[in-house]
């Protein structure tokens, strides 16, 4: 879209505007932060709890192993995957939103 | 030095790479001339290359040779440093990459100044575009010693990292490798390729990942002994004897192993003692990497290089992507190592462990010839597309600190642009000859180890500012100053402090000079705790400065920026609405 010159005192300057943009944003990189946060974390925690059940072996790995040294890094394409697309989306909804309410301040 | 034990093809390998680098440096430098060029060149890259681009220029020496090196003398617990350098970019991905990029700062110290409409702010942040820096170089140096050392049997390893040193910065000093995306996409390829070849090749002669790990048998697997697994195809993947010096298979493959125990080693605690130990260690490891990784300096630039918002971020999954596939490897390296090169552990320095991805192909020479010689050369030629690629951008941005912000805006502000560019030499050739003075001090650290350092530093200092200053409105310029400042000085002399005290134990030349240092030592074994802290500061260090920001800040807060308002709403406000235009003009309105 072609971006038109806006007013100081129209919508998208407005505080409510950007302070649900912030939070909806926020919001979304709060969400695939803890996805990727509790894996990493809770990680340590497992081979320090369970260091039997991670030391079990599957394929010759250790379970530990194989998830660090393999299964992490698809997990974190995963996440970066979603939380592309979602935040693509939320700028397209925040465009049409800005639009709409400037408009209606009119 | 013996002339007779140079290998021809990894000679020739290594000296391929080198002369490609230098020469397509040179001929993309030709085409762009200015700091502006760059970036409106770099506008028009695909996807596809600027995502090599990327890739190439993070992956350093510390990933090509320094994770191998450290799986193999510390197994499981170096497996956080591949995971968390391709996974702290997701970080940087979700809470820092698109408002900087929307904001249109193309460094750090850019966004200091924006943010805060402080020129003072950005002589504070460059600073540490300096202090990262030279910790950065320092293991680079190293790969560049161990490399040379290894091609060229008997070079004393300074003299490796002196000419290494000199080549880089007199092509910087020169003009070349100004961080062109071109050079940068195909040192990634060149990587890429270097380090997954020689494992295909490895794993089919010596049996798979998992059958190689198989054969360091766990506390856990009691059942299975592996000399029965081992007898159907003995010949092939039977491992030779560990000397005295390596870690036993228990603490090797399992988890809070001789890595994060050594502190509580050295003082004498029991197993069961120092595992919470391990386990503090570990975490704190774990927000150095990831927090470090969103606050390194140099790889923010390439976020700007795209197009728009959304070229941008199917280059940030491209880049998620190449890095993470490239990590799986390394550590295939480390553990192949333990089985098949464990002399590497009686060794130290550029002897030591650090070398095992350049030697671990010549293996393959006793059964196929000449193969294993090329397949070592390619190594050879990864390892010089690594520490090239890092040190050169580092020397870029470090130099353009010293010459720019330093010498052009502090100390004569009124300088002509003939006398920047000499200035910029200049500035080259002493960034580069510190780096090379440090990187020859280093030659028993390791590399991996001196990276996770500078990950550290960053993650106390840049990346509580970024952090803070995108989220938060009530930040302000003192608050954020006060927060930077103690928690990267914090980290940065902590690590001083820890590789102080880690030379003073060498037996060689290093030892005598830090011989001062010992007493340290001494006193870690009392206070294994206080070592763990040091080793890895983030822990306390990154909290550190976030706290002091918040405090400062609502000590200050009669001195938010007035704009406010719209710098946040152009940090976060899709681009599609134009807001980025609207403010440039009224700051250029405000400046008239």
């Amino acid at each position: 879209m072609k971006p038109t010159p806006p007013h100081h005192d129209d919508f998208i300057h407005s505080e409510e505007f950007l302070s649900a943009l912030m939070k909806r944003q926020l919001k979304l990189s709060i969400t695939c932060a803890t996805a990727f946060l509790v894996l990493l974390f809770g990680m340590p925690l497992l081979n320090y709890f369970t260091p039997v059940f991670m030391a079990q072996r599957v394929g010759g790995f250790t379970l530990s192993w194989l998830i660090l040294g393999v299964l992490f890094f698809p997990y974190v394409w995963i996440i970066a995957r979603i939380f592309i697309t979602r935040s693509m989306a939320l700028e397209n909804q925040e465009v049409r939103l800005a639009a709409e309410g400037n408009k209606r301040e009119l | 030095m013996d002339f007779s034990k140079i290998d021809l093809w990894i000679l020739a390998c290594s000296g391929i790479t080198v002369i490609v680098t230098i020469w397509m440096g040179f001929r993309s430098a030709k085409t762009s001339k200015s700091a502006s060029d760059f970036f409106v060149a770099g506008r028009s890259v695909s996807v596809g290359w600027n995502a090599s681009a990327i890739s190439g220029e993070y992956l350093s020496a510390a990933s090509f040779m320094g994770i191998a090196g450290m799986v193999m003398l510390s197994g499981y617990d170096a497996l956080w440093y591949p995971v968390c350098y391709a996974c702290g970019y997701l970080f940087l991905l979700l809470f820092i990459a698109g408002p900087l990029r929307r904001f249109g700062a193309y460094t750090i110290p850019d966004f200091a100044e924006g943010r805060y409409d402080s020129p003072v702010f950005r002589k504070i942040a460059v600073c540490f575009v300096l202090f990262i820096g030279f910790f950065y170089t320092m293991p680079q140096m190293k790969g560049a010693g161990t490399t040379l050392a290894y091609i060229f049997p008997g070079l004393p390893y300074w003299v490796g990292v002196a000419l290494v040193g000199a080549v880089i910065t007199l092509n910087v000093a020169l003009g070349g490798m100004k961080g062109i995306t071109l050079v940068q996409a195909v040192q990634y390829w060149i990587k890429m390729f270097a380090i997954s070849v020689p494992v295909f090749v490895l794993l089919s002669v010596y049996g798979g990942y998992g059958k190689n790990l198989s054969q360091n048998h766990s506390a856990a697997d009691v059942s299975s002994p592996p000399a029965i697994v081992q007898t159907v195809d003995h010949a092939i993947t039977d491992r030779h004897a560990l000397p005295e010096k390596a870690p036993k298979d228990e603490a090797w493959i399992a988890p809070f192993g001789p890595l994060t125990t050594k502190a509580a080693k050295a003082a004498g605690l029991t197993a069961a003692e120092a595992k919470p130990y391990s386990l503090l260690y570990t975490f704190s490891l774990i927000v150095a990497l990831v927090c470090g990784t969103a606050g390194l300096p140099h790889i923010l630039v390439r976020f700007y290089t795209n197009p728009d918002g959304v070229a941008a971020k199917k280059t940030t999954m491209w880049v998620m992507i190449l890095i993470g596939v490239f990590y799986v490897f390394p550590p295939v390296f480390g553990v192949l190592g333990r089985n098949f090169l464990p002399e590497l552990y009686a060794a130290t320095g550029s002897k030591g462990p650090d070398k095992v991805v350049l030697e671990l192909p010549t293996l393959i020479r006793a059964k196929y010839g000449i193969m294993g010689s090329i397949l070592s050369g390619i190594t050879c030629a990864g390892a010089f597309a690594a520490f090239m690629s890092t040190f050169s951008g580092l020397l870029v941005s470090m130099t353009g600190a010293l010459a720019h912000d330093v010498y052009g805006r502090m100390l004569r502000p009124d300088a002509t642009p003939e006398d920047r560019m000499k200035m910029f030499k200049w500035c080259a050739i002493l960034v580069g000859s510190v780096s090379v003075l440090l990187g020859s001090m280093v030659e028993p650290l390791e590399i991996n180890f001196m990276v996770g350092q500078a990950f550290a530093i960053a993650a106390a200092s840049y990346f509580p500012l970024l952090f803070m200053s995108v989220w938060w409105r009530g930040m302000t310029m003192k608050g954020a100053a006060t927060g930077m400042l103690t928690g990267g000085l914090c980290a940065l002399l902590s690590a001083t402090i820890v590789n102080a005290s880690t030379l003073a134990l060498d037996k060689g030349p290093m030892g005598k000079l830090f011989a001062g240092f010992s007493g340290i030592n001494d006193f870690w074994k009392v206070h294994p705790l206080l070592r763990i802290l040091c080793e890895q500061p983030a822990i306390w260090s990154v909290p550190l400065s976030i706290g002091l920001m918040i405090v400062v800040s609502k000590a200050t807060r009669a001195t938010i920026p007035a704009d406010v308002r719209m710098k946040m709403l152009v940090l976060h406000a899709p681009e599609d609405l134009g807001l980025k235009q609207e403010y440039i003009q009224e700051q250029q309105g405000v400046a008239h």
